[in-house]
């Protein structure tokens, strides 16, 4: 009856028998989370940290076994940095700068990412998988024992939902045999392949690559690689037609061959096959212990609408995307970082039901950036025609030499967060300044003192004046919107400045729960910004 | 005399390289040669610059 589709890593919520499965009449939930990975812990540390009664429904119990996603961006590290569980991710995880191009067995060019100062959070980190949900579920345990009222079931299978206008009905198989709960509002977060979308016959479209990949994760036995990210393009080894080399914590290696479309799966999984790939490519002489492995195709692919009614879709159950450019987990917790603080409005009666229409306007528009970006590096490493072939191996050929052609080298474009450019929920640029910090953007970082402006942010509705006055706080629409003071004389680095104001001496900024800027204004106007907080929830 | 730019100067390389690759699709060998053909000649026209041109065709070379 429960056949586990993987192993666990971790096994963190055993099944129990909840007092739902002996209640008389189905017991209703206020949100239900269906998938316990990355995206519906996530989503139920953002309700929950609201307050929000949040119940998660996984068929296993624990985190699976496997490095999967490794690479964890910036602006997903700020999104688990709010919920309170950053800090540990980022002494765990690996921070590299220094990457290195390879065309045939020759480097053609090395560049240092150079990240810019002055935010709390690294560019990246690598990590593998299991540890950042761990860390998550850690998080997740902390706030129920504080009161939270969250809670995850190991063990529960959706088997067949039913969508009512203003609640969803959730036939749920367990180890004691099945029960029935009911849902005022249901989250989709069940993975790639989510048995939520297919219930609920909903589109998938897009485009699949004809290309499969070898993982294999290897501790290393005479550890002198450098924490460094070395791509291959057509190595002569025979590893793999392209080749990426890039450091996990542990001392593990995660060494991923594009090995061509018509292979035998079964044969190329033999331990004795993967080493041949392995020796060839790192030679005789290096040691390993092989840790993981596994062989993926994948697709770019999305949901046509993320929202159906009192159920919504997030992360790769909503939009699948290549593993190149790290747009997966990452863009998956941009969906909750969007979802979390619409629906707790929307519940608490604080903001209209069209507010969760742009969950799925602003979050599509990220799907299809994160499309875009992984399809165009999926072109350069595989080329799907012979000209395409041609430009990119010139464009290796002159990068070797001439810088020009470096940043035409597209191996993998990384995550950074989506700007929404034309949400409705933005009023317009009042404020001829820096466009990184325009309406719609997330709000970069600054140093304050021992402190980071994000942090002072939080997740409420934030008038954060620099150098303008303004009340302390506004009260609009039911909304109390308090007023985050800041000065430049303040700003010993400069990067509030660089980042905020550009050439003006004064700003003010509307900044959503999500840290998403609202409207920004060179002075305070009390009927503009009242306007611009009643548009950014959906009441203008 | 202006020199060749060698240094990163297109804004939006990866829109720019995606529409070049997209200019090319569908078409044959043949015609994607003569499309590149067409191309350099119209780029190198609007360089104009002889001795700027010389220096193209010396960093184009392997």
């Amino acid at each position: 009856m429960f056949d586990d589709r993987y192993t666990l890593a971790y096994k963190r919520y055993p099944y129990k028998k909840s007092a739902d499965q002996d209640a008389a009449t189905p017991v209703r939930h206020p949100v239900v989370v269906m998938g316990g990975g990355p995206i519906g812990v996530a989503t139920a540390l953002d309700l929950g940290r609201q307050g929000i009664p949040t119940l998660v429904l996984d068929d296993h119990e624990g985190v699976g076994m496997g490095s999967r996603a490794i690479c964890f961006a910036k602006r997903c590290l700020e999104v688990a940095g709010r919920y309170g569980c950053g800090k540990p991710m980022v002494d765990k995880g690996v921070v590299w700068n220094i990457g290195k191009v390879f065309n045939k067995d020759d480097q053609v060019f090395e560049f240092n990412l150079l990240p810019e100062e002055g935010h709390e959070y690294p560019a990246f980190i690598n990590m593998q998988q299991p540890y950042y949900e761990s860390f998550q579920l850690d998080r997740f345990e902390e706030l129920q024992k504080d009161g939270a009222p969250i809670e995850i079931r190991g063990k529960n299978r959706v088997d067949s939902v039913e969508v009512h206008d203003d609640y969803v009905t959730l036939n749920i198989m367990t180890p004691d045999g099945p029960y029935t709960i009911e849902a005022d509002w249901l989250i989709g977060c069940d993975g790639a392949s989510s048995p939520l979308r297919t219930m609920l016959d909903l589109d998938f479209t897009g485009k699949v690559f004809q290309d499969s990949f070898l993982i294999a994760d290897i501790k290393m036995k005479n550890d002198d690689f450098p924490t460094e990210r070395w791509f291959w393009f057509e190595p002569t080894h025979g590893g793999g037609a392209s080749t990426l080399l890039h450091k996990q914590p542990d001392d593990v290696w995660r060494v991923d061959f594009q090995i061509g479309w018509d292979v035998d799966r079964t044969e190329e999984m033999k331990e004795e096959n993967i080493r041949r790939r392995l020796d060839a490519f790192l030679g005789e002489n290096v040691q390993y212990d092989m840790v993981w492995s596994s062989i993926y195709t994948f697709q770019c692919k999305r949901m046509d609408s993320f929202r159906h009614g009192r159920v919504f879709f997030a992360g790769d159950a909503a939009h699948q995307v290549s593993p190149f450019g790290a747009r997966g987990a990452n863009s998956g917790m941009q969906d909750v970082d969007n979802l979390g603080w619409k629906l707790g409005m929307v519940m608490r009666g604080e903001a209209p039901d069209s507010l969760l229409d742009t969950y799925n306007y602003e979050r599509i528009h990220g799907a299809d950036e994160n499309i875009l970006n992984s399809t165009r590096s999926t072109d350069f490493i595989t080329p799907k025609s012979e000209m395409s072939r041609v430009l990119r191996d010139a464009v290796l050929d002159l990068s070797e030499k001439h810088e020009f052609a470096r940043p035409m080298v597209n191996s993998g474009r990384l995550s950074v967060p989506c700007t929404y450019d034309g949400s409705p929920l933005n009023s317009a640029d009042a404020l001829d300044g820096p466009a990184r910090s325009r309406p719609g953007s997330v709000c970069p970082d600054a140093p304050l003192g021992d402190d980071f402006l994000l942090n002072k942010l939080g997740d409420k509705f934030i008038l954060l004046t620099i150098d303008a006055d303004a009340p302390d706080m506004i009260e609009e629409a039911g909304i109390k919107v308090e007023r985050l003071a800041l000065s430049t004389a303040d700003d010993k680095t400069g990067a509030l400045r660089e980042r905020y104001l550009g050439d003006n001496d004064k700003a003010v900024y509307l900044i959503r729960p999500d840290q998403h800027v609202a409207a920004r204004r060179p002075s305070f106007d009390e009927n503009q910004i009242r306007a611009a907080i009643r548009r950014a929830i959906g009441k203008e | 005399m202006t020199d060749l730019i060698l240094t990163p100067n297109i804004d939006g390389v990866d829109d720019f390289y995606a529409e070049l690759i997209a200019a090319h699709e569908g078409l044959s060998k043949e015609d994607s040669d003569a499309l590149n053909a067409r191309l350099v000649l119209v780029l190198a026209n609007h360089v104009g610059d002889r001795e700027v041109l010389s220096q193209a065709l010396k960093a184009a070379e392997k």
